[in-house]
């Protein structure tokens, strides 16, 4: 077991190493760092001098990938790609190309993030497993026919729809919360209800149908077969073998994501304007503020990482049948 | 009048001719023949399928572009076709079946006097000497478009039972091809019909007809949710094979690839290829030299962007399952008999990991055109210019805070993509259940 984490976590290292050669290929293709500090500075009116400042003083004067004018393993070291990568691999995120201390904001709005993330997802969960038990339950009559419909119809439907319908009923005609924004301390309550109720609302469609097929499949088996033989009750063969039975493959999947809910939903956190860590990076992206974007993308595909290894590490928690060589 | 072939256009009808080709193939293959005989009696997948195809005629009719020789625009020929819808705007909103405009003018009276008005609308309701009149002229038009309709389905059955013969065409699937066709044509004859009167969906801000702008978004919907698939089949499927048919560094490089694309963040990776490629455009514009061109580019470019982030979960199934196919004794015969690598995946292979191509390029269909209107919504989707319900959204949504609402613009947008949709998700259903081996018993 440890052996085999050692080996994930070694196994990390080329992805990580892969991720920031793509964000860096990608955005530096894009703006070469006297484009950056021309648009950081304000178009007009910059002097050479004051970009080659700009440069120097976040470390952006060196040659991109391979520099010709070092020896030996400096070539390779001395340059922006390394310099840049080394200080993320040790998490020192430094400061924006703005100024402001990365680490500090990314502690300051994970706050925001994770209060709507959490509840979503655990809402998320309680709500589609009840749906997907109750279409098992009734299956083969006229309630789990239109349920599935009614899956396929909210699944049709767009996320844009649910979160404009939301705004709009809730907000400007009932006017029970606030549109979008966010607040500190228990006002923070009445921000949070609409985003998470939108998110819960967009994921059933999808949510249920998927548990229902894991439901289904776990009923088809022998074992069920042999506990209704022996004449247990429906109730009882959903809640005593089924339901554990089925809940490995969600509990895994929700596994895998959990480490990502601290990044929070880009697309959410920007509707509501919600002060996270997904507008976060979406502002920095329409700014160009590569600095932030390169922290963040470096630390979702950590987290993206995390998530797979303590997927298989849940496997060998809840299936004894599973062992990680 | 010179025709104009747009990158999008091109490989959309190369796409069409392939999917033509590949039925023509499965006509003469009597196991692929079977599902489809399955989907056949399923009505649902059928009257899915007829609406989709309904929407892939408008969407390969706005494929088809020229220039015109009057004004030098480029236009295709949906454009031609429902020419008055493109032609007739107003000056700016105006709601459904509306005779007069949503925002007051000054207007001066007959007896010289000035007053604060709402105009009537140039070409919605027009003919109308009294407005007060309009619903009884909407139901009057609207029977008569509808029998039109019906007039041209009855025909269209006729013409159907002279190819089928009467019995076939009363019993499924032609049965229920007809009666889809049927609603089809008498709802669209009735819109047409009204829309030559009036907007029947209003207009939008700059008076442009909003069932105009929903019937061109069809094709970038379309583009959107097809060609994006072109890219990803050669990647999912080429490499996903060879990763669990080869195995050993081939699989571990493979796995790395994917592995490393799919810890980025989705949007992060769509928003920085939207970005460079802006860039791009902005410092080569010699290139770009009309709108449409840049405007097809950067279409183009996000059905790349969403393939190269999209191609990794059917990379990951076709490798599983080619990892047990590698197993399977008549793989391990041919492998004895000395027979090549490439000719073993050609032939014992691709053609049986091809259920799974299949379904996981419908099911990835519809959450395409959704995800379209949702990137378009955060700028990192469509170029602006590009008609699309995204772009509708994008446009409209602020005009939930006026009073009185400005609601149809929204309204039109979402109906058509949840139609769209819809269709997509019953037929993607369907398809699955007829060519998953494991639910081909029940």
């Amino acid at each position: 077991m440890t052996q085999y984490l050692l080996r994930r976590v070694l196994y990390a290292f080329p992805i990580l190493v892969g991720v920031n050669l793509i964000t860096f290929a990608l955005f530096f293709v894009v703006n070469p760092p006297d484009d950056m500090a021309r648009m950081q500075l304000g178009h007009k009116h910059v002097t050479q001098e004051a970009i080659e400042k700009w440069k120097h003083e976040r470390g952006y004067d060196l040659p991109l990938l391979f520099n010709t004018q070092a020896q030996g393993m400096q070539r390779l070291t001395q340059t922006i790609f390394f310099q840049k990568s080394v200080n993320l691999f040790l998490f020192r995120f430094g400061r924006s190309d703005s100024g402001r201390d990365i680490v500090a904001d990314i502690k300051e709005r994970m706050g925001p993030s994770l209060a709507i993330a959490v509840p979503t997802l655990l809402l998320g969960l309680i709500v589609n497993i009840t749906f997907a038990l109750l279409l098992v339950f009734f299956r083969r009559t006229h309630f789990e026919l239109s349920g599935l419909a009614a899956c396929v119809v909210l699944m049709s439907t767009s996320a844009l729809f649910y979160i404009i319908a939301g705004q709009y009923l809730f907000g400007k005609v009932m006017k029970l919360v606030p549109i979008s924004g966010y607040g500190g301390g228990m006002s923070a309550i009445k921000f949070v209800l609409l985003p998470v109720l939108v998110g819960v609302v967009s994921g059933i469609g999808s949510g249920v149908r998927w548990y229902r097929t894991l439901f289904v499949e776990e009923i088809e088996k022998d074992y069920v077969r042999t506990a209704r033989a022996k004449g247990l009750t429906e109730p009882k063969i959903l809640f005593r073998h089924v339901l554990p039975n089925a809940l490995i493959p969600i509990l895994t999947g929700v596994v895998a994501i959990l480490p990502l809910l601290f990044l929070g939903s880009l697309l959410t956190e920007s509707f509501f304007g919600i002060p996270g860590l997904g507008s976060y990076t979406i502002d920095a992206i329409s700014r160009q503020d590569f600095a932030i974007v390169r922290a963040m993308v470096f630390l979702g595909s950590a987290l993206y990482i995390l998530g797979l290894v303590l997927t298989d590490i849940s496997y060998t928690l809840v299936d004894p049948r599973v062992r990680l060589e | 009048m010179s025709w104009v072939v747009l990158w999008t256009d091109a490989l959309l009808f190369a796409l069409a001719a392939g999917i033509a080709a590949l039925a023509l193939y499965t006509r003469r293959q009597e196991h692929l023949r079977r599902p489809w005989r399955k989907i056949a009696r399923s009505r649902t997948g059928v009257a899915a399928l007829t609406v989709l195809a309904a929407f892939a005629t408008i969407g390969l009719l706005d494929s088809i572009h020229f220039r015109q020789a009057s004004n030098g625009q480029v236009v295709s020929l949906l454009d031609r076709w429902i020419e008055p819808l493109r032609i007739r705007s107003e000056k700016t909103y105006s709601a459904p079946f509306a005779t007069h405009l949503y925002a007051r003018e000054f207007q001066t009276l007959p007896d010289g006097g000035k007053a604060w008005l709402y105009p009537r609308l140039q070409y919605g309701g027009a003919h109308l000497q009294d407005p007060n009149d309009r619903w009884r002229d909407v139901t009057q038009r609207a029977l008569l478009g509808g029998g039109k309709g019906a007039a041209v389905w009855l025909l269209l059955n006729m013409g159907l039972a002279l190819i089928l013969g009467l019995r076939r065409l009363m019993w499924p699937p032609w049965a229920t091809v007809s009666l889809t066709l049927g609603i089809l044509l008498v709802i669209g004859w009735t819109v047409a019909e009204l829309s030559l009167a009036y907007h029947v969906l209003g207009t939008d801000k700059v008076g442009e007809d909003v069932l105009y702008q929903s019937l061109k978004s069809i094709r970038t919907g379309l583009i959107i949710g097809t060609l994006t698939t072109l890219v990803m089949l050669p990647l999912g499927l080429g490499l996903g094979v060879v990763a669990g048919y080869f195995g050993g560094w081939i699989d571990d490089l493979i796995q790395y690839l994917y592995t490393t694309l799919n810890s980025i963040p989705g949007v992060l990776l769509i928003a920085a290829a939207i970005l460079m490629l802006q860039v791009y455009m902005a410092a080569h514009e010699e290139q770009f030299t009309s709108l449409v061109v840049r405007a097809d580019m950067r279409l183009f470019f996000l059905c790349l962007i969403l393939g190269i982030t999209s191609w990794t979960g059917l990379c990951r199934l076709l490798r599983a399952e080619t990892l047990k196919l590698r197993e399977m004794e008549y793989v391990q015969a041919a492998r004895a008999l000395g027979v090549s690598h490439p000719i073993i995946l050609l032939r014992h292979i691709f053609p049986n990991v091809f259920h799974i191509v299949l379904i996981s390029v419908v099911l990835d269909f519809s959450g395409l055109v959704l995800a379209e209107a949702v990137l378009s919504y955060v700028n990192i989707g469509v170029d602006p210019t590009t008609q699309s319900w995204g772009n509708m959204i994008n446009s409209a949504r602020l005009e939930l805070a006026r009073e009185p609402v400005v609601w149809w613009t929204l309204a039109a947008a979402f109906a058509f993509m949840f139609t769209f949709v819809l269709a997509a998700n019953l037929f993607a259903d369907v398809v699955r259940d007829a060519f998953d081996p494991r639910r081909a018993e029940e």
